[in-house]
C-alpha cells in the first residue's frame, strides 16, 4: 500500500516537472513560429524559460485594495491544477498516473479549474481592470464549456456503445473505428469545435479578451507580478499541454511503435518503443497546438466579448451539437 | 451589473496608449456610459525654451516637438517665421523639396498609424507587415537628410539640403513599389471580416459633431467635412497642384465618421501623398535652394525682423499652427505658440466614447490619430485634497529660480 502511493507520488512528481519543462517548451517554438509568420525574428527557443526564471526572481506585489490572502492563493491553484490535470491524462505510451482515481468528468471540471482561478484573482485585486477581465473570462469560459461537454459526452457516447466503460481515459481507445461513416463525420464535427474551444480556453488571439493588452492592460493579470505572475506563466504553459492531451486522447490516442518490429529491449522493458511513442505523442501535441493557437493567432485580430461568447454559444455549439447527433444516429440507426 | 458603474482608468501610462494621457471611463458592465478625458501628462515646456532661443535654434527644437509629426512643426514654424521676417521670395526648388519632404512623412505617418491600429485590435500580423513596409520610407528619408526621425531640412527661406538626382531615381523606385505595397494594405485592412466588423459603426463622430468639436484631419474628412489646408490655403509646393479632399466615400464607403471612415481616409492619403511626391520629383525646378545662404546673414536679418504670424500647415494628423512674434533688437523668439491637430481632435473623444464597449476605447481613442507629445500641457494634482492646479511656464520658471537660489545659498554661506 505504501509503496504503491510512494510509486504514485515518485511518477507524479515526474509527470509534473516533465510537463513544466515540455509546457515552456512548446511556448517557446509557438513564440518563434509567430514571429517568423509575422516577418519578425522572435526570441530564441528559451525565452520561456528565462521569462520564469526572472519573473521568480522579482518582487512579488500585493495590491493595497487586494484580499491577499485569495490574491496569494489563486496563482497556485491555477498552477497546481494545470499539474494535476496532466495526472489524468495518457502521456504518450504511458497510462495515466492518477487513472484509477476519476474519470473524464473530472478532467474537464479540472481545465475549468485555472480559468476560475484567474478569475477569482483578478476580482481579489481590488482593480478595476482585474474586475473587468475577471468578468470577461466568466463570460468566455462559460461559453466554451458547453461544446467541451458535448465533445466529451458523444465520445462516451461512442465507447459506451462498444460496451467499454465511457468516461474513462485508458490508454489508445481509437474511437474512429468503433463508428460508421455518419460517425466518422460526427467526429470530424466534434474535433473541429474542439480545437475552436481551445484558444478561448488558452485565452490566445482571437479569444484574449480577459487579458486584452491594448484594452485592458492584461486584465486578470494586471495586477499580478513576480512570483504569482510566474506561477500563472506556468500554468499556462501547463494548460496548453494539457488540453493538445486532451485532443490527443479523445481523437488521436494511437501510438507508432506496434508499426516497427524488433525494437531493442533494455532489461525486458521496451524503452525503444517507448521512447518513439513518447516522441510521437510531442509530435502530435506540437501539431495541435500549431493549427489551433499558432497559426490562428497569426491570422486573427481580438473578437468583441459579446461575439466571443455568441461564437462559443451557437457556432462552435451548434456544430458540436450536429457532430453528436450523427454519432447517435449512427450508434442507434446502425448506419 | 445594471445599476451599477464604477470608474476605469485607461492612463496615465496604459499599452494602448502609445504616449501617457489620461481617460476616466465610467463604466457600466462592459458599456462605457461616459468620458472624462484629463491630459496634461506629456508637458515639456518646449515653448519656453524656445523663447530663450534664436528662430535657427528654434527650428530644431520645434522638431522635437513629436517623433512623428516632427517635420510638418518645422514646417510651420519656418512658414511662421518667414512670415514674421517677411521673407517671401522662397525659391521654388525649395519649395518643392519642403512640399516633397512633407508628405513622404505623412507617408510613414499614416502607415504607423495603420500599424498601430491593426495592434489596438489585437492584429499584431497586420502591424508588422505594415511597419515592414514603412521601414522603406524611413530608409528614403535617412537617404535625403542622413536621418530617420529629425530630418533637420529646413531653414527660413529654404532647405538645408537639396535633393540630387541619384536620391530622385531611388524615390521613384520607392513610389512604384508602394503602390503595389499600399495595394496590397488596403485589402489586409478592407477585405479582414473582423476588422470591418470591430471598426464599421464603431467610434462615430458625425458630420455635426465634427464642425462642432473643431476636429481637423482625417479624423473629421472621415465625417465628410472638407477640410484640408493643402486645399483650402495652399502653401509652398501644393498651391501648384490639383489637390481633392480624400473622403470615405472615394472608396465607395458613406461619409459617416466612423473608425472604418477614418481608416480609408489615411489609406487614401497616402496614395495621394505618392502622387503628390511623384509631381514634384518630376516638375522640380533647378535653381538654388535657399533665400539666403550666409547663415550669419539670414540671422541679422531674423534679429532685426519686426512682426508676428501664424504659419499653417496640413500635418498627418490634421491642421498645425505655430504662432511666432519678433520683435526687433530681441535676438530671441519673443512669443511662440504651438496648437498642434490633437489638440482640436482630443475634443472628439466625448463624442465618439460614450456608448462603446470597453474593447473599443483603444481603436476609438487610436482613431483620432492623438499625438500628445504635441498637445500637453501639466498638471499638478494634490493627492490629500483632490485640487488640480494648472502650471504656466512662469511658475515653472519661478521655480528653477528659487531652486538655483538655494542651491546658491547652500554652495556659498
Amino acid at each position: 500500500m505504501i509503496q504503491a502511493i510512494a510509486v504514485k507520488l515518485i511518477l507524479s512528481a515526474i509527470v509534473a516537472i516533465a510537463s513544466i519543462y515540455v509546457g515552456l517548451g512548446l511556448k517557446g517554438v509557438d513564440r518563434k513560429l509567430a514571429a517568423r509568420m509575422q516577418g519578425r525574428i522572435g526570441p530564441p527557443l528559451r525565452q520561456p524559460f528565462w521569462d520564469v526564471s526572472k519573473l521568480f526572481q522579482k518582487e512579488n506585489i500585493v495590491p493595497y485594495h487586494a484580499v491577499d490572502w485569495v490574491f496569494n492563493l489563486m496563482p497556485l491553484v491555477a498552477f497546481t491544477s494545470a499539474i494535476v490535470i496532466m495526472l489524468y491524462m495518457p502521456i504518450g505510451p504511458l497510462k495515466p498516473v492518477l487513472g484509477g482515481f476519476g474519470d473524464l468528468i473530472l478532467v474537464v471540471y479540472l481545465f475549468a479549474f485555472p480559468s476560475l482561478a484567474m478569475a477569482i484573482g483578478g476580482f481579489s485585486s481590488g482593480s478595476p481592470i482585474g474586475a473587468i477581465g475577471a468578468q470577461r473570462e466568466m463570460v468566455v469560459m462559460m461559453s466554451y464549456e458547453l461544446p467541451l461537454a458535448i465533445v466529451v459526452f458523444s465520445r462516451a457516447m461512442i465507447l459506451s456503445s462498444g460496451g467499454i466503460e465511457g468516461l474513462t481515459l485508458k490508454l489508445a481507445i481509437d474511437p474512429w473505428s468503433m463508428v460508421g461513416m455518419l460517425g466518422i463525420i460526427g467526429l470530424c464535427l466534434l474535433l473541429a469545435s474542439l480545437l475552436m474551444v481551445i484558444p478561448g480556453e488558452l485565452a490566445k488571439i482571437p479569444f484574449d479578451q480577459p487579458e486584452a493588452e491594448t484594452e485592458l492592460a492584461g486584465g486578470v493579470l494586471a495586477e499580478y507580478s513576480g512570483r504569482n505572475m510566474g506561477m500563472f506563466y506556468l500554468a499556462d504553459a501547463v494548460k496548453s499541454l494539457a488540453i493538445a492531451s486532451l485532443v490527443i486522447a479523445l481523437f488521436f490516442p494511437w501510438g507508432i511503435s506496434s508499426y516497427f518490429s524488433g525494437l531493442p529491449e533494455l532489461g525486458g522493458y521496451a524503452v525503444t518503443a517507448w521512447a518513439l511513442d513518447g516522441a510521437f505523442f510531442l509530435l502530435k501535441v506540437f501539431l495541435i497546438l500549431l493549427v489551433s493557437v499558432t497559426v490562428v493567432r497569426v491570422v486573427m485580430p481580438r473578437v468583441k466579448i459579446d461575439r466571443a461568447s455568441s461564437f462559443y454559444m451557437f457556432t462552435t455549439g451548434a456544430i458540436a451539437a450536429i457532430g453528436m447527433l450523427l454519432i447517435y444516429i449512427c450508434i442507434n440507426g446502425g448506419f | 451589473m445594471a445599476g451599477k458603474s464604477y470608474t476605469l482608468p485607461i492612463g496615465p501610462v496604459h499599452p494602448a496608449l502609445k504616449e501617457p494621457t489620461m481617460f476616466k471611463l465610467t463604466v457600466e458592465g462592459e458599456i462605457v456610459t461616459a468620458v472624462d478625458v484629463q491630459p496634461g501628462i506629456n508637458h515639456r515646456g518646449i515653448e519656453f525654451i524656445g523663447m530663450r532661443r534664436n528662430p535657427l535654434q528654434v527650428l530644431h527644437l520645434a522638431e522635437r516637438i513629436c517623433g512623428i509629426c516632427s517635420i510638418v512643426h518645422q514646417y510651420s514654424f519656418a512658414l511662421a517665421s518667414e512670415k514674421a521676417a517677411g521673407i517671401t521670395e522662397i525659391p521654388e526648388r525649395a519649395q518643392y523639396i519642403r512640399t516633397i519632404m512633407a508628405e513622404l512623412e505623412r507617408v510613414h505617418s499614416h502607415l504607423l498609424w495603420a500599424g498601430v491600429a491593426a495592434h489596438e485590435l489585437g492584429f499584431d500580423t497586420l502591424l508588422h507587415w505594415t511597419w515592414q513596409l514603412r521601414e522603406w520610407v524611413q530608409d528614403v528619408l535617412e537617404i535625403i537628410s542622413g536621418n530617420r526621425v529629425n530630418y533637420a531640412m529646413y531653414i527660413q527661406g529654404g532647405v538645408r539640403r537639396d535633393i540630387s538626382p541619384e536620391v530622385i531615381q531611388k524615390l521613384k523606385v520607392m513610389i512604384a513599389d508602394y503602390r503595389a505595397g499600399i495595394d496590397q494594405l488596403c485589402k489586409a485592412f478592407t477585405d479582414d471580416r473582423v476588422f470591418r466588423h470591430r471598426t464599421m459603426g464603431v467610434g462615430v463622430l458625425t458630420y455635426k459633431d465634427a464642425v462642432e468639436t473643431c476636429a481637423v484631419g482625417p479624423t473629421t474628412r472621415g465625417s465628410g467635412v472638407h477640410k484640408d489646408v493643402r486645399i483650402d490655403q495652399p502653401f509652398g509646393g501644393y498651391a501648384d497642384l490639383d489637390l481633392d479632399y480624400c473622403l470615405p466615400e472615394k472608396m465607395g464607403y458613406e461619409n459617416n465618421g466612423d473608425t472604418y471612415a477614418k481608416t480609408l481616409v489615411r489609406l487614401q492619403e497616402v496614395v495621394q501623398s505618392l502622387d503628390i511626391i511623384e509631381f514634384c520629383l518630376d516638375n522640380m525646378p533647378p535653381g538654388p535652394i535657399r533665400w539666403e545662404s550666409n547663415m550669419t546673414k539670414l540671422l541679422q536679418h531674423m534679429k532685426k525682423a519686426e512682426g508676428e504670424a501664424l504659419g499653417l500647415n496640413e500635418a498627418p494628423r490634421g491642421e498645425m499652427i505655430h504662432y511666432v512674434k519678433l520683435n526687433a533688437g530681441d535676438e530671441n523668439v519673443s512669443i511662440w505658440k504651438v496648437r498642434a491637430s490633437t489638440y482640436n481632435n482630443i475634443l472628439a473623444w466625448t463624442k465618439m466614447l460614450p456608448g462603446c464597449q470597453i474593447a473599443d476605447v483603444s481603436i476609438i481613442a487610436a482613431a483620432v490619430d492623438p499625438c500628445i507629445g504635441c498637445m500637453d500641457r501639466v498638471t499638478v494634482v494634490d493627492q490629500d485634497t483632490g485640487k488640480e492646479k494648472l502650471f504656466s511656464n512662469e511658475d515653472f520658471y519661478r521655480a528653477s529660480i528659487r531652486k538655483t537660489r538655494a542651491y546658491q545659498r547652500k554652495v556659498s554661506p
